[in-house]
């Protein structure tokens, strides 16, 4: 197996087609390969090497502009994204409205591993209620399957890319059963304090859960429980799970990884896909559209080379779109298929988000110590006020969850800026005493709430736009509804109470829902658009994210999630799929497919 | 650190060679600063992230001998040695400020419309007040145009907008400063190291904030 060329690819049979090579796809071509089945994978950007291109222990004076984000390299120039970001280059997208609030941005990279090279790693289950969300409140939709059916492959995800957390027992914030998780980080002094001062609140602050290798993973148990009876499986994982190192405690995550030590697509899931000789990629691959056979069923799909703008048909048993929910549902719309219910683009969602920051004195002038860490989420804070909620006593529906931290971290172009809420103004020798004095003492707390699916949030092929490759683009709507701004405006006060607590100070006060709440797709938690539910006429798949209407074409990336929880979703996204793969493979063994 | 040494050296020649002729600029036929191309490229989307970066690498510089004497004078104000570290414009900062409002993206461009009328009102004032170019200023005379500006809440409304630039320009200048090396050491960063394992906060540092 290998990576290949569009022309080799031609020559080719498979079994399944995967457009997509981030989580949804790395997750999909890893179970299904894994189980012999032929796949090819299209990525629609360029190969990516994150063992020769991460740039490890370089520091932000060693980038153009100190690090800091550009249009061209929105998270800064480490960031591991690649022809990414808000916009892409000759490939737009439209909005319906010029207002802002009304808008909804779309992060997009275009390479191998897609945006898992640059995520956060935050890495939570949903719980119970968050798979019947529309029984417990009246709103939404609930999922056609519960927490029982996805918690034997959140098992197995966390066993595979290895996920750091601990076991608190706390309401809808499922444990993970013992020998699945990987030592929490100890936690920062800032978090520390957090926790401390908030548990005089009643506000929870427990170990995080994030895709990052605190310790090496244990070659020997896990292949056996991911891969029963299959030995060739197991001896190629428990192969590469050995050239995967645990944690340095230095270098953000954002960069990826060069030692393999956090959850990428490009370390984790495609190294063992390959090396089952199952798996065939072609990168600059722009998949086009889903092509139907005369039954009615998928054929394959069309793509367009990017290196020499020529299309490419390639057809397989299965289809999988795994673009990512938004590129998954233009390329549904663009092939008119599968969307006899109508909901194809509708009930696109993104989380809630809303931060609010301080200083701290108490960490003012600490030892030097080094701060660095896993980088992100050593503690945070699950959503504590399930019981409130239900009964109406905190006008918006849905739960939210803190994620905070502070430091001493890497000195980038904030560093010492913006001091004069604190010191007035000054410069020279002064400057400098205080410098030191603030670095390190201010903490930041970012809301991320679940949002609920409304009528007004949907993205339509724009009539008239078409990208570089004359593909027609989206177009989205957008609106919050007041569930949104409430818990937003909600966030901001509880951490400014929090702050408060710790005696701390903020340069501005909390604001109402409609300041404090980010646009729309600016979190990066984009699902929905292809719902997955248990009526062919309200959704768009079944729990499996295959099509009601083209039985061999499956969607297994964010567009399927009826709800978005709080918790991040691309843990989800693959537990999702590694079951739809399990499922397939069912299919395909029975001749049903 | 052989770009600070470099940096250090070509600004040591720089500064013996134009501070006596300093009066002699106005006539010399050199911009305060070249325009940046309307054109001018970025790094691009997909820059090399392994090779060795410099200002004036992915884009031109662009400030005269004038102006980086200017800057240079007040990164030093700003950030001047004292027993920690040395001044900011011994480890690169005017080049990293050159580079930051020579850039071709659109918050640097806005940096620009406020960094180069600020330094050179800091030229016409300090030629107004002392008739001197501001980097051969005395300290107390220096003091006595940054005492006006320095603080926003403090500074009088004839000031409103060198106060934003001052504001603006410290930032940029500190962000300069203190990704450097010594910039780091001198604030405490002590990270950037492979660790076997993450201690977390050590027994004084949880005794001084009251946790241990």
């Amino acid at each position: 197996m290998s990576l290949i060329s569009a022309a080799e690819a031609d020559k080719n049979s498979y079994d399944v087609v995967i457009v997509g090579s981030g989580a949804a796809g790395g997750q999909t071509a890893y179970t299904l390969t894994m189980d012999g089945a032929r796949v090819l994978m299209l990525e629609a950007g360029r190969n990516y090497i994150p063992a020769t291109e991460t740039p490890m222990l370089r520091t932000n004076g060693e980038a153009p502009l100190r690090g800091s984000g550009t249009p061209e390299k929105p998270f800064g120039f480490w960031d591991a994204t690649i022809d990414g970001g808000w916009q892409v280059p000759g490939e737009p997208y439209t909005s319906d409205s010029d207002d802002p609030a009304r808008q909804f941005v779309w992060w997009r990279a275009r390479m191998l591993g897609g945006r898992t090279n640059h995520w956060g790693r935050i890495s939570l289950r949903n719980g119970p209620y968050d798979f019947k969300p529309y029984t417990r409140d009246g709103l939404g939709f609930d999922w056609p399957i519960g927490y029982e059916d996805l918690a034997p492959y959140y098992d197995k995800v966390e066993m595979l890319i290895g996920v750091y957390g601990s076991n608190e027992g706390l309401e809808n914030t499922p444990n993970s059963p013992p020998g699945v998780l990987l030592p929490p980080p100890k936690p920062r002094v800032s978090d520390l304090l957090i926790q401390q001062r908030a548990r005089k609140l009643d506000i929870p602050a427990i170990a995080g859960h994030r895709a990052v290798m605190t310790t090496t993973l244990d070659h020997k148990r896990l292949p056996q429980l991911l891969h029963p009876g299959n030995t060739k499986a197991q001896q190629i994982l428990a192969a590469d799970m050995q050239k995967r190192s645990a944690c340095i405690f230095a270098t953000p995550c954002g960069r990826g990884c060069s030692i393999r030590a956090n959850y990428q697509s490009t370390t984790v899931h495609l190294p063992p896909a390959m090396d089952t000789g199952n798996l065939d990629i072609v990168t600059d691959a722009m998949v086009r559209a889903v092509t139907k056979r005369a039954d009615g069923s998928a054929e394959g799909v069309i793509y367009i080379d990017r290196k020499t703008g020529a299309e490419h048909r390639v057809k397989a048993r299965i289809v999988v779109l795994a673009a990512s929910a938004l590129e998954s549902v233009r390329i549904l719309l663009n092939s008119g298929v599968a969307n006899g219910s109508g909901k194809v683009g509708k009930y696109i969602m993104d989380t809630v988000g809303a931060n609010f920051s301080g200083q701290v004195p108490l960490l003012e002038n600490l030892p030097l110590h080094n701060e660095d860490g896993v980088d992100g989420l050593h503690l945070y804070t699950p959503w504590w006020l399930y019981k409130q909620q239900l009964a109406g006593k905190l006008g918006f529906a849905r739960g939210y969850h803190f994620e905070f931290g502070g430091g001493r971290l890497m000195p980038g172009m904030g560093t010492a800026a913006g001091l004069e809420w604190l010191n007035g103004g000054t410069y020279g020798k002064k400057f400098k005493e205080e410098a030191r004095r603030y670095y390190g003492s201010f903490v930041g707390f970012a809301g991320r709430g679940e949002m609920i699916p409304n009528d007004d949030c949907y993205a339509e092929l724009d009539p008239k736009v078409k990208d570089k490759f004359g593909i027609p683009v989206l177009r989205f709507f957008w609106k919050w509804s007041q569930h949104e701004l409430g818990q937003a405006a909600h966030m901001q006060k509880t951490a400014a109470e929090i702050i408060d607590a710790m005696g701390g100070r903020y340069s501005t006060p909390p604001q109402t829902g409609d300041k404090a709440i980010k646009q729309g797709g600016i979190i990066i938690h984009e699902v929905g658009g292809a719902i997955m539910g248990s009526d062919p006429a309200k959704s768009v798949t079944n729990s499996y994210g295959q099509s009601w209407e083209m039985k061999n074409l499956f969607i297994t990336d964010g567009a399927t999630l009826p709800s978005n929880a709080d918790k991040n979703p691309t843990l989800t996204i693959m537990a999702l799929a590694w079951r739809a793969s399990d499922y397939m493979l069912g299919l395909m063994k029975r001749k049903e497919l | 650190m052989s770009l600070d040494r470099r940096t250090t050296l070509k600004w040591m020649f720089a500064a013996a060679a134009a501070v006596p002729s300093l009066s002699a600029l106005a006539y010399t036929p050199e911009p305060f600063a070249r325009d940046v191309a309307k054109d001018q490229a970025g790094y691009g989307t997909d820059p090399d992230l392994v090779k060795e970066w410099q200002p004036g690498g992915p884009w031109p510089l662009t400030l005269g001998v004038a102006a980086r004497l200017t800057t240079a004078a007040l990164c030093d104000l700003i950030i001047p040695a004292d027993d920690h570290s040395p001044a900011a414009s011994s480890v690169g900062v005017v080049e990293f400020i050159d580079e930051w409002i020579s850039a071709p993206y659109p918050q640097q461009r806005a940096d620009r419309e406020v960094i180069l009328p600020g330094l050179q009102w800091i030229e016409a004032e300090s030629q107004k007040r002392f008739s001197k170019a501001f980097a051969a200023l005395d300290q107390a005379q220096k003091e006595a145009i940054a005492n006006d500006v320095c603080s926003p809440a403090k500074a009088a409304p004839e000031f409103a907008a060198a106060t934003k630039f001052f504001a603006r320009f410290r930032d940029l200048t500190a962000g300069g400063f203190y990704t450097t090396p010594v910039g780091m050491k001198d604030i405490g960063y002590v990270g950037n190291v492979s660790l076997e394992r993450f201690d977390g906060p050590p027994k004084a540092v949880l005794k001084k904030v009251g946790l241990a």
